[in-house]
């Protein structure tokens, strides 16, 4: 996927402007937020969850290589195979193939965003293989011919009307608007490419060391249906998604539906151990799984290591002041909202998407929230730091904090310089008390006063009136 | 290709961990003894009551997610209690099932209910299996593949009912899993847990039952103790 | 408990409040003689590096930490009048430092004895009620660093609750940020508007006539907006009120 990240500011401004997508986020805003506190608040164990949801997170990280190499052994056992790929074309590569030694014409794949990071649809498509998205949010998006919005419910920038024009326009039926008609449409002009799937894709949302196992959850059934009704399954993850146990990803689940969605449980679990068993009746002769690494290992052992703790739940984005005023198309890549903001940069390069971890104001809301105690704005300021000292923020910006900081180091200086500007703004500002504009300000008189100085510094009063020290 | 590539991050991964420095074998031993404990972690104190209480809770969890839950005394019950379950639905008297004996064994006829044993088709519109065990934490059911009990029967029907026993209503995810383990010698190809039917609020955030899973979850418990000798115990 | 009869308090005031609106400087000392505090105001300091520190300018920011822990060595306490430059002393300050060293100690050090000023009031001088009074329906807005990283909440509502005549009408989504964030209101004004803007709707949904807060940078951006949209709701510093008689026009308030 082509980054636009670069243009932030311009997709910022795009997106506030659209009152569809606005509309969508209020949705977004009160839904996602208020039933994750009710959950938080009907679990008295969750605090303490968190915590070891953490702890099991580190602790894997630390060993990552052995506990990957436990994973390996064990699909393997279970007449499994898998595959490593060190970038995006690599894994790219290796999903074609082995959709072209299944024969595949048609893949149904459950929505993941480690697909859409290594850029997968666009090549099935090119390989003349039809590409059948089952998470019906992901459906949307592929009709609208659009990219998801959100890491989990890819079409939350959409309105109903929306959804609505779409299928009238795809699926040459008339137009039916309500939510229920719209789903049942869906349904059924999803079944039949379920049975008429060749290779069924998933992501994975975790990979159990001790058994060899691929977790898959959804609401809507869809990982099942994919994995398990064609020939063959290829499960793609990202190195981070190994996790030693089951009882370890039970930890995990715990925290990861009542922080994404506030559900108690997601509707299916599924956790797949290898192909079909001889006598089975159902499920997949072929089971693969592609270990995509694509930059995680150069995460592990760095001051942002923390971040693959992420479990993908979309809880700091839910409650990210930034992103639900600007949606997720904004950040202009594959991950957005605050997990965005620090992995893209990683992906893409600071010096494309320096925007995303410098549009933040800290408030901490994502932090608050993350299952496993992402320290969210640290690792944007780390950005920040890169961005610092390479000297790419705007000249004005990077000497203004210079000279303030030039000065704020010298307090005899400091007191001087801030007794000039009281006096200066408070003789300007005078009698009105505030500006309506001020050169170099217009950043913030745009669209706000600037409340003006009294006129003396608040420690020029205090000596004058005899105040110690 | 896959060789290579595996070799350069697994050189990766070790360089940045100092994988070869002292306590790498240390580690190693750290995760070898995790994976062969497979301790649970934290249990909530929720599911934590006697076999009643379990019941009772797990009742409660799975009708708030939209699940009908009913319980009967003994099996031989079964065949009427589904029957009129889909009349009241106006659904067909017919559908398939588990091929396990404890369901094979039960009077379909008398209900009138027409029943075949096989693995679900796109064309079944009430499928009936038997679950592994249920978590009271949740209203969670736990699913597991087997020739017996085929995933499909719980997944592309309209309509899923599933039977569990009430001796198998238990606290948490990994008292299923301890089950699992002593019961079976490998895990199966699915273990599904499944809690309350198939759901999207993928259109604007409205909760809509009956994604691609099924838009119905019926659950029966059945008290009735169940012994038998062969590889399935249930009791 | 205080840890003399009579605490050595060092009053930190912060830039904005130097800079833009002494009387709550003035406010904070008379609220801490009252409860018992001799207070000062270090000459040495002046900005506590939070702009430096979050565009990124690392070396800026420890060179300026250094000089601000000189300047507020020796005291009982250093009291805040702003949970944001209260949180970068408390909580970030020890960050910029290795742990155990002699700098990473004295960061240590002053971090412990670092409090924002509502907080230390309630929690630390075990104030509970303040006597004064002012009429008027009045809401709160809870500064991130405040809520976040200091856990100042429910001190503030506390002390308002004493205020004779002050009803205080609660937001309706407390918790969300007001779209200040240092440069971020003016590196992106447009979301920053936004976000402000929401906070407007939320404070003018309450009735409110007089909206407060704990921090100086909250307070101008809301008041800047609440201007401009031409609303007549005034916004004042929490302490302003807490310290008795109003000694000075609102913020971006007429005359001086």
């Amino acid at each position: 996927m082509q980054p636009t990240s670069l243009a932030f500011k311009d997709n910022a401004r795009r997106a506030m402007a659209d009152p569809v997508l606005q509309a969508a986020l209020g949705f977004a805003r009160t839904g996602f937020q208020d039933k994750r506190r009710a959950a938080a608040l009907r679990l008295p164990e969750f605090e303490a969850l968190r915590d070891q949801a953490k702890a099991i997170k580190d602790h894997t990280l630390a060993h990552l290589d052995l506990y990957l190499e436990a994973f390996e052994q064990r699909v393997i056992e279970q007449g499994g195979k898998v595959h490593w790929a060190r970038d995006a074309a690599e894994a790219r590569a290796v999903i074609l193939r082995l959709c072209r030694a299944a024969g595949a014409r048609s893949v149904t794949k459950s929505k993941s965003m480690i697909c859409e990071e290594i850029g997968l649809n666009e090549a099935l498509e090119a390989s003349g293989i039809a590409r059948v998205e089952t998470d019906l949010g992901e459906y949307i998006v592929q009709l609208a011919g659009e990219t998801p919005s959100h890491i989990l419910a890819p079409a939350i920038h959409m309105t109903k009307e929306r959804v609505a024009d779409l299928f009238a326009e795809h699926h040459g039926r008339p137009r039916v608007a309500t939510p229920e008609a719209l789903l049942d449409e869906a349904r059924q002009a999803l079944r039949q490419r379920y049975f008429e799937a060749d290779v069924g894709i998933t992501g994975a949302n975790f990979l159990i060391a001790a058994t060899g196992s691929v977790v898959l959850v959804t609401n809507e059934g869809n990982a099942e249906l994919t994995q398990g009704l064609p020939k063959t399954h290829i499960a793609v993850a990202s190195l981070e998604k190994v996790v030693p146990t089951l009882e370890d990803a039970c930890t995990l689940l715990r925290v990861l539906s009542r922080s994404a969605t506030g559900q108690e449980f997601s509707a299916y679990t599924t956790i797949v151990t290898g192909p079909k068993r001889p006598n089975d009746l159902d499920g997949p002769a072929n089971f693969h799984v592609v270990l995509v690494d694509n930059g995680r290992s150069q995460v592990v052992g760095s001051d942002f290591q923390d971040i693959l703790r992420c479990i993908r739940c979309g809880a700091c984005m839910n409650h990210c002041p930034v992103y639900l005023t600007t949606g997720g198309h904004a950040y202009g890549w594959v991950y957005p909202g605050p997990m965005g903001a620090v992995l893209t940069p990683q992906f893409i390069g600071i010096e494309q998407g320096h925007h995303l971890p410098s549009a933040s104001t800290f408030c901490g809301r994502c932090e608050a929230v993350c299952p496993v105690r992402i320290p969210l704005p640290k690792l944007m300021r780390y950005w920040r730091e890169e961005q610092f000292t390479r000297r790419l923020s705007p000249p004005t910006v990077r000497y203004g904090t210079r000279l303030w900081a030039f000065a704020a180091r010298r307090p005899g200086l400091y007191h001087l310089g801030a007794r000039f500007v009281a006096g200066l703004l408070g003789l300007l500002g005078g009698r009105r008390g505030r500006f309506r504009r001020l050169p170099l300000a217009g950043g913030w008189t745009g669209t706000r006063d600037l409340p003006a100085p009294t006129g003396r510094t608040f420690q020029a009063l205090w000596r004058a009136r005899g105040g110690g020290s | 290709m896959s060789e290579e590539a595996r070799g350069a991050v697994l050189e990766r991964l070790r360089r940045a961990l100092h994988r070869q420095g002292p306590g790498a074998s240390g580690a190693r031993d750290a995760v070898v003894a995790r994976l062969a404990a497979a301790a649970p972690g934290l249990i909530p104190a929720r599911g934590d009551l006697g076999h009643e209480g379990r019941i009772q809770l797990f009742t409660a969890e799975a009708e708030a997610v939209h699940a009908t839950v009913r319980r009967l005394r003994r099996y031989d019950a079964l065949p009427e209690a589904i029957a009129r379950y889909l009349r009241e639905r106006n659904l067909p008297l017919q559908l398939v099932m588990a091929s396990d004996p404890l369901l094979a064994e039960l009077d379909w006829p008398r209900s009138m209910l027409m029943v075949r044993a096989r693995r679900a088709r796109d064309e079944d519109a009430v499928g009936l299996t038997l679950a592994f065990a249920a978590v009271a934490e949740t209203g969670t059911l736990m699913l597991c593949s087997a020739p017996e009990t085929p995933t499909t029967l719980a997944f592309l029907p309209e309509t899923s009912i599933v039977v569990v026993a009430a001796g198998r209503v238990l606290r948490a995810y990994e008292d299923g899993l301890r089950l699992l383990y002593e019961e079976r010698t490998t895990l199966p190809r699915s273990i599904n847990f499944v809690t309350g039917p198939s759901r999207s609020g993928d259109i604007e955030q409205t909760l809509q039952l009956g994604a691609h899973g099924p838009r119905r979850l019926h659950i029966v418990i059945v008290d009735e103790p169940v012994t038998r000798s062969g590889p399935r115990s249930w009791a | 408990m205080p840890a003399s009869p009579q605490p050595r308090v060092a009053l930190f005031v912060t830039c904005l409040v130097d800079l833009f609106r002494p009387a709550v400087g003035f406010a904070a000392a008379k609220l801490l003689e009252q409860a018992g505090c001799r207070v000062e105001v270090p000459r040495g300091q002046t900005c506590c590096g939070q702009p430096a520190y979050n565009q990124g300018d690392r070396a800026d920011t420890i060179a300026i930490a250094r000089r601000t822990i000189d300047a507020l060595a020796g005291y009982d306490y250093v009291v805040v009048p702003s949970g944001s430059c209260a949180g970068m002393l408390k909580k970030h300050y020890p960050e910029l430092f290795d742990a155990g060293s002699p700098d990473g100690e004295r960061a240590r050090d002053l971090a412990a004895r670092t409090h924002e000023l509502i907080g230390f009031l309630v929690d630390v001088l075990r104030v509970s009620a303040i006597e004064a009074e002012l009429s008027v329906r009045a809401t709160y807005h809870d500064s991130c660093s405040s809520l976040r990283e200091l856990g100042v909440r429910r001190q503030p509502r506390q002390l308002l609750a004493s205020v004779q005549g002050l009803e205080l009408a609660e937001l309706a989504d407390p918790e969300v940020c007001c779209g200040f964030g240092g440069t971020f209101c003016v590196k992106y004004p447009e979301i920053s508007t936004k976000m402000v803007d929401d906070k407007v709707a939320a404070i003018e949904a309450t009735g409110a006539e007089l909206v407060l807060a704990g921090d100086l940078g909250c307070l101008m951006n809301i008041a800047g907006r609440l201007k401009r949209r031409g609303s007549r709701v005034e916004a004042r510093h929490v302490a302003e009120v807490l310290a008795g008689p109003l000694t000075a026009p609102p913020i971006g308030g007429a005359g001086s």
